[in-house]
């Protein structure tokens, strides 16, 4: 395990507890929960937790003066991992009560995951349960150990109302199926890494992804 | 026949009285059955989709010990743990998922206090904020709200309680038939489709299973997730059994 700090960042929503106690379990030894500018701008790895509204994510961030230390972190070309709302929070807008936008990192948006299936059923909202999330599309670096565990093939535990639809299909890695509507569940531009599941209430297969992240 | 497969998530449910993992006796008492960490644990290893805890007897005295159970559990368990029972304020759901929860149940604080329900919705989030339902038949087609951990009636329509509860920000709801609990005997299969048919979160049903056919019967009245209790705290059944049953009868379920 290398020797590097890990910043959890901490702007008012998520679990910060649970992914720190995930972390630490895969053996991480210097695990931070920090909404400090400094210690965002000096993590090796930041890991952006979130559970909650979009707006209330922006506003959480703006209130600590986070998002140009995360944008410096990103584009200094660091392991970032935003998780749920965390990964939402990566793209350019979101629809969710009214428009709001986020750190832009990789261009999309956040819609609403569809009530109305195809065939006139209802998809209850939020989804919260597991899925299975197949490697989809074109991701560059095949040695990549995030996306090798993820080939894996078992299920992680989502809990969400909205969805990351990138305008880039490149920036896509993986999908699920809820009852026919395909919802983005991680998506990659280089070092920055989004998991819509929750990798440390995914059991054994979520720890396995964070210590590929922790490995990067 | 619908050809899109439905989710459901199999649920390991432990109810605790101080240290100690119980199990409540149909009509008669409370017996005594472990440590709730280790159960929790095996359940986990098992490949329990989730944990709920529930502090049966903490109403009764006004506080809930569950933190330390919680905070134990989540060192070793991964998985998602709702935690209820004697539930009272924003000060306490805060506790509780610094400790490790990931949703809080709520029964007897909601009831006499709705506005209990938009609060923590609005500070921790919908998908935080689970309702607990303990209700019993009260002629028919009708349920009443039982609070103190089923044991005071309330007078309360469970059906109303069950839409406005989510009108003020509930993401789910568990419901406890106190008639079919510890009897083996199935669900309240109509407790769960009459809720079902109202609101559009996710439901988890409590309460009464006996045999494989109760999960398929409460499945097919809309519950999206099934609690079981003493089936596995007695050996009766296993997680790894329930989820090929599922699977059997055409329910999307987890991978492991």
């Amino acid at each position: 395990m290398k020797k590097e700090k890990i910043v959890v960042v901490d702007y008012g929503l998520g679990n910060l507890y649970s992914v720190q106690r995930a972390l630490e379990h895969c053996g991480a030894t210097d695990v931070c929960i920090s909404s400090a500018i400094d210690d965002v701008i000096n993590a090796d790895k930041l890991i952006l937790p979130g559970v909650g509204a979009f707006e209330d994510g922006v506003r959480g961030l703006n209130k600590h003066g986070l998002i140009e230390p995360i944008k410096s972190h990103a584009l200094n070309n660091k392991p970032m991992l935003g998780i749920c709302l965390g990964m939402q929070l990566l793209a350019t807008s979101s629809e969710e009560f009214g428009t709001h936008f986020g750190l832009d990192l990789i261009p999309g948006k956040v819609v609403p995951i569809p009530t109305e299936c195809a065939d006139g059923n209802r998809r209850k909202v939020p989804f919260i349960g597991w899925a299975n999330i197949p490697v989809s599309g074109s991701y560059g670096d095949d040695d990549n150990i995030i996306l090798n565990e993820l080939s894996k093939k078992q299920s992680v535990y989502l809990v969400h109302s909205y969805y990351f639809r990138p305008d880039n299909d490149n920036n896509i890695v993986a999908t699920y199926d809820y009852q026919g509507a395909i919802i983005t569940s991680v998506i990659r531009s280089n070092n920055i890494y989004g998991f819509q599941f929750h990798p440390e209430k995914s059991g054994e297969v979520g720890l396995g992804l964070l210590r590929a992240f922790l490995a990067l | 026949m619908n050809s899109i497969k439905k989710p459901i998530r199999l649920i390991a449910r432990l109810d605790v009285k101080g240290e100690s993992l119980i199990k409540g006796v149909h009509l008669e008492g409370l017996r005594i059955i472990g440590a709730p960490q280790e159960f929790a644990k095996k359940y986990y290893e098992q490949g329990a989709d989730e944990l709920i805890y529930i502090d049966i007897v903490a109403s009764l005295y006004g506080r809930s010990n569950l933190a330390d159970i919680v905070a134990r559990t989540a060192n070793e368990v991964f998985v998602p743990m709702t935690v209820g029972g004697g539930v009272r304020s924003i000060e306490d759901v805060g506790n509780l998922l610094r400790a490790g929860a990931d949703k809080i149940a709520i029964n007897t604080a909601a009831v006499r206090r709705p506005e209990l329900i938009s609060e923590v919705a609005r500070k921790f989030g919908s998908q935080c904020m689970v309702l607990s339902i303990e209700a019993k038949r009260h002629g028919e087609g009708n349920w009443e709200i039982y609070t103190d951990g089923g044991r005071e009636k309330s007078g309360l329509d469970a059906i109303e309680w069950a839409s406005k509860a989510v009108s003020l920000g509930a993401g789910e709801i568990l419901i406890t038939s106190i008639d079919q609990e510890g009897t083996r005997k199935g669900f309240d299969n109509e407790l769960t489709d009459t809720i079902s048919k109202l609101v559009n979160v996710p439901i988890i049903a409590s309460g009464g299973y006996g045999q494989v056919e109760h999960l398929t019967e409460v499945v097919n009245s809309g519950a999206d997730a099934v609690a079981f209790a003493d089936a596995l705290h007695y050996g009766r059944t296993t997680i790894p059994d329930l989820r090929r049953h599922a699977c059997e009868q055409g329910f999307l379920v987890r991978s492991v």
